[in-house]
């Protein structure tokens, strides 16, 4: 398992817009530098990027919910 | 020497203590949102207080050195790597020519403040390399740094590693963070009861929280005392007529989530302001994260021009400190 985490503090969310589908869903295969997530921080968007690739394995922080750096936002099956 | 952007972080911009003298012409004083943390930085490397800095925020750029060269980071907690090796916060540290400085994930505070020995040289504007990208001052073309950018460093200045700040002389914000704030001219526009709410209850840092401003929420709505608008005032009861900003000052569109005005804010404007959060506080709004709790302390003139009289005499001790 591999963790993917938040690069800095702010508002995580699973959906690229409250009317799509989460970015991943388990046994979804991932792409090193696949799109899981966004952060809102600043005013801006922040897309969260696998850095391996794998199998996801479920988000692990809730969606709309504050984040702080470093915090685990998903797991990867590699 | 230089330094070059291998990554920029989120938005990492040159910053020194800013360009005062033209906020009557709408442009910002700007510079540093830590004050003490970049002149903390500029001392550790043997620069002047008010040379210029990278300032970055919630996340650290990864940078080359184009020269061997004394380093240091101060304000936010974030671990520091040189070509992977960890180095202490608030202690400068030697770096040679090639090596490359990267950061882990923030720890503590919001922002840290990267100084060089010789200080950043790129072209001042107004007076001051601090960049204000709205305006396009200052900077790198007045804009936060890029990839690929090779910014100037001034001539080094004999600074030597290991030199540290105490302890007791590093300041961030407690839990909840405590800022103080002196009520203004607008404070009677407000009922007896939400200015007592504004001071009892716990805000959040939200996420719009930036170098023009700190947006605070989940306190109370604000109810105001019925008047007549007058003219030339909007029709919302948080309206004025247009009127001067000052730095501090905590502005509450619709009543609902105050902003804190910060170094790159607008000059001046139709929304009615409460108060200001002390000059001694400024600092460490600079070191909020989103979401963090806040609470506003009531102080009077007197406790405020004290708190200022205490920052100066902590500077004044940092100075001592450092040029043992």
């Amino acid at each position: 398992m591999t963790d993917i985490q938040s690069p800095l503090p702010g508002t995580f969310y699973h959906r690229p817009d409250p009317d799509q589908p989460p970015f991943k869903a388990k046994g979804d295969s991932v792409a090193e530098g696949d799109v899981i997530g966004l952060i809102e921080v600043m005013k801006t968007f922040i897309e969260v990027k696998a850095e391996a690739a794998g199998t996801f394995a479920g988000y692990e922080a809730d969606d709309a919910t504050p984040v702080t750096a470093g915090a685990v936002l998903a797991k990867l099956e590699s | 020497m230089t330094l070059e952007i291998v990554k920029p972080g989120l938005a990492t911009s040159v910053q020194d203590l800013g360009r005062p003298g033209y906020f009557h012409l709408g442009i910002p004083e700007g510079g540093a949102m830590d004050r003490y943390a970049l002149r903390a930085a500029n001392l550790l490397v043997g620069n002047p207080e008010d040379a210029a800095c990278l300032e970055a925020v919630f996340m650290g750029p990864e940078i080359r050195i184009g020269a061997d060269c004394i380093l240091a980071v101060t304000g936010g907690e974030m671990p520091i790597k040189l070509d992977g090796e960890p180095q202490a916060t608030w202690e400068s540290f030697a770096a040679k020519a090639g090596q490359v400085l990267s950061f882990g994930f923030l720890t503590g505070g919001a922002r840290i403040y990267i100084a060089v020995s010789g200080g950043v040289a790129t072209e001042p504007d107004l007076g001051s390399r601090s960049t204000y990208p709205i305006g396009a001052l200052g900077g790198v073309e007045g804009r936060p740094v890029q990839p690929g950018d090779v910014l100037p460093i001034g001539a080094p200045n004999g600074a030597k590693p290991g030199w540290s700040v105490p302890e007791e002389l590093r300041r961030g914000p407690g839990s909840p963070a405590e800022l103080r704030v002196l009520p203004g001219l607008y404070w009677d526009r407000l009922t007896e009861a939400s200015q007592a709410a504004f001071f009892d209850d716990t805000w959040t840092v939200a996420s719009e929280a930036d170098r023009m401003g700190y947006r605070f929420k989940g306190g109370r709505a604000m109810e105001f005392v019925d008047r007549e608008q007058p003219f030339g005032a909007g029709s919302d009861p948080s309206n004025i007529v247009d009127g001067c900003y000052s730095y501090g000052s905590i502005q509450v569109p619709g009543g609902t989530e105050p902003i804190v005005l910060h170094r790159d804010a607008v000059s001046g404007g139709g929304y009615f302001t409460l108060g200001a959060v002390i000059s001694a506080d400024m600092d460490l709004i600079g070191q909020l994260q989103p979401n963090m709790p806040v609470r506003f302390v009531k102080v009077d003139m007197s406790e405020a021009l004290l708190a200022r009289t205490e920052r100066r005499q902590m500077l004044a001790q940092l100075r001592q400190s450092l040029a043992a």
